[in-house]
């Protein structure tokens, strides 16, 4: 990428430089006959960055440890996609910290504004945060992947 | 209206790094050390409180350190620079023109007719928290000079919840610098604030007031510049561009001392792989490499001796083969089997794109054929970790490797080293 500067007065001038720009490329020749057919389809390849990531600068990978939220189909073990650019809102899933443990749950707000996390397994009891606690949402989980 | 310049500093990077993965740190005093784990070169802001020093030797503060229930961290450049970059990018989201000017400050260029100012700090500041987990302070002002010493202020105590400081347009701006000495002023260096102590200019505001051809006889047109700077003109623009480039260095200090030649050599050789990586990564040939090895600073057997040599070819080259060949002959010229080293070091130079690697006169056909194999084995490394394949020559990191016993995990850069959450 070339930048080109002027200096007047000591001040600066960017040249915003041209970004290069992917122009598909065209399989078949050009011919006098028919044109193929499969050139009218010209797609990209399938990129998962591309499909799930829209903030690559505030989004971080993390691990899911035990069972807790099963039932929102995070399985021990899976990878989780944090978005840190998103707003969370009621009935996200998030990564939270509670004072010196990072946990990953379902964030639910009431009408009061009482904040609750709530983890997804009939075996576990949503915890109540309360004013005095040591509280603070990380990121708003935006997908998980099991391997299988 | 002129552009505002501001400051953003990342609070006690390294510090602010480990907590952003680590929660049970969230509230400690936080240390980190230097490489071979020696001393100290960043602190939280709970242990600058309870007295520990920049630069101290670990010794003299662990006592200090585990009386206060402290935590000390190994440096773990891979994660810092991971955050870096996530930082310098989002900053990208308030204005175009960001100068990188270290790993945890940039420069940023504001217009004050679009936004109020103080409110678009606010809101950066709020957002990179939220968006990475790294504190800032921002100073803001008529030039890059006085948004330093703005930055300064805001790190203050009074301001430090804030973490904002305007001085644009600000009649802060005079108590201010009467407030700030001489050698606290950016780019003023110990020598020119020697000089001008010496001419009873103490403070910025002084340097400030003082006539301009006085200045620039004293300390030349780059002086002058600083002091034009004070003033509130921009003589320093912002440089968009300066991640350009012109070496690559890769050097450790030992976790023992070494005297054997084998050993100095598969050191050397390693730390010629990695900066190698990085040169391809960069799309970079070398035209040059500068080996350097040196006896311990503190306690050097049986003298000082630091010795370093270069190699230049006519022919820049981006292959491992050739610049172990530079490198093995230099060291060899260098090494003296009568001193206990500890530490080596090289230099990749003389940097240039490499799809404009020149035609060679000769054997340009097995160059361009290494040139294919190292951009292969980059690939396998870079899929399956680091040294997957590697030369025969070359160790994977052996006896000299570094001291680090206290590392955290690389949460950013190694699925094997995620956060793990409940």
């Amino acid at each position: 990428m070339q930048e080109i500067r002027s200096f007047v007065n000591g001040r600066v001038f960017p040249v915003t430089p041209i970004e290069p720009t992917l122009i598909p490329f065209v399989l078949s020749q050009v011919s006098a006959g028919f044109p193929s057919p499969a050139d009218d389809y010209i797609e990209s390849e399938i990129d998962l960055n591309k499909e799930l990531i829209r903030h690559p600068a505030a989004t971080f990978c993390v691990r899911a440890a035990g069972d807790s939220m099963i039932d929102a189909g995070i399985k021990p073990n899976a990878t989780l996609i944090v978005d840190r650019m998103i707003e969370t809102k009621s009935g996200d899933i998030v990564i939270a910290r509670i004072g010196d443990e990072m946990c990953v749950k379902e964030l639910f707000i009431d009408d009061e504004g009482k904040i609750f996390l709530v983890p997804k397994n009939v075996n576990y009891k949503p915890i109540i945060i309360d004013e005095n606690m040591d509280f603070e949402i990380w990121g708003k989980v935006i997908c998980s992947i099991n391997k299988h | 209206m002129q552009n505002a310049i501001a400051l953003l500093d990342c609070n006690n990077f390294y510090a602010s790094c480990e907590r952003v993965f680590d929660a049970s740190v969230k509230r400690k005093p936080i240390v980190v050390l230097s490489n071979n784990d020696g001393c100290v070169i960043a602190r939280s802001q709970e242990a600058k409180e309870i007295g520990v020093t920049m630069g101290a030797p670990l010794f003299k503060v662990e006592s200090l350190l585990t009386d206060h229930d402290a935590e000390i961290f190994s440096s773990n450049y891979a994660l810092y620079g991971d955050m870096s970059s996530r930082v310098m990018n989002l900053l990208h989201n308030f204005t175009p023109k960001v100068e990188i000017y270290s790993i945890d400050e940039a420069f940023l260029n504001l217009e004050p007719r679009k936004h109020s100012l103080d409110n678009l700090a606010h809101s950066i500041r709020e957002k990179m928290y939220q968006w990475t987990g790294i504190p800032v302070s921002i100073g803001i002002a008529e030039t890059k000079v006085l948004a330093k010493i703005a930055n300064r202020r805001a790190k203050r105590e009074e301001l430090r919840e804030k973490g904002v400081l305007n001085l644009y347009r600000s009649p802060q701006t005079e108590p201010i610098l009467k407030d700030t000495l001489i050698q606290d002023v950016w780019g003023i260096g110990y020598r020119s604030s020697l000089k001008l102590k010496a001419n009873n200019i103490l403070t910025a505001w002084q340097l400030r007031e003082t006539d301009n051809r006085f200045i620039r006889r004293l300390l030349t047109v780059v002086g002058a510049r600083i002091a034009l700077e004070l003033r509130g003109i921009k003589c320093l623009p912002l440089e968009q561009s300066s991640m350009k480039k012109h070496s690559i260095t890769c050097s450790r200090s030992f976790g023992q001392i070494i005297t054997n030649y084998g050993l100095i050599k598969e050191a050397t050789l390693y730390f010629l792989t990695r900066a190698c990586e990085k040169m391809r990564h960069h799309n970079l040939a070398a035209n040059a490499v500068t080996v350097f090895i040196s006896t311990d600073r503190f306690r050097p057997v049986p003298a000082p001796y630091s010795p370093s040599a270069t190699y230049s070819s006519t022919y820049p080259t981006d292959s491992n083969q050739e610049l172990q060949e530079w490198t093995l002959s230099t060291l060899e010229r260098i090494y003296n089997k009568d001193y206990e080293y500890r530490k080596a070091g090289i230099i990749l130079s003389g940097l240039v794109p490499n799809e404009q690697l020149t035609k060679r006169m000769f054997d340009d056909e097995r160059f361009q054929q290494q040139h294919k194999v190292m951009k292969a084995i980059d690939e396998i490394n870079r899929k399956f970790g680091k040294d997957t394949v590697r030369f025969g020559s070359v160790k994977i990191e052996g006896r000299w490797k570094m001291k680090q016993t206290r590392k955290s995990q690389s949460y950013t850069t190694n699925w094997n080293e995620l956060l793990i959450v409940r």
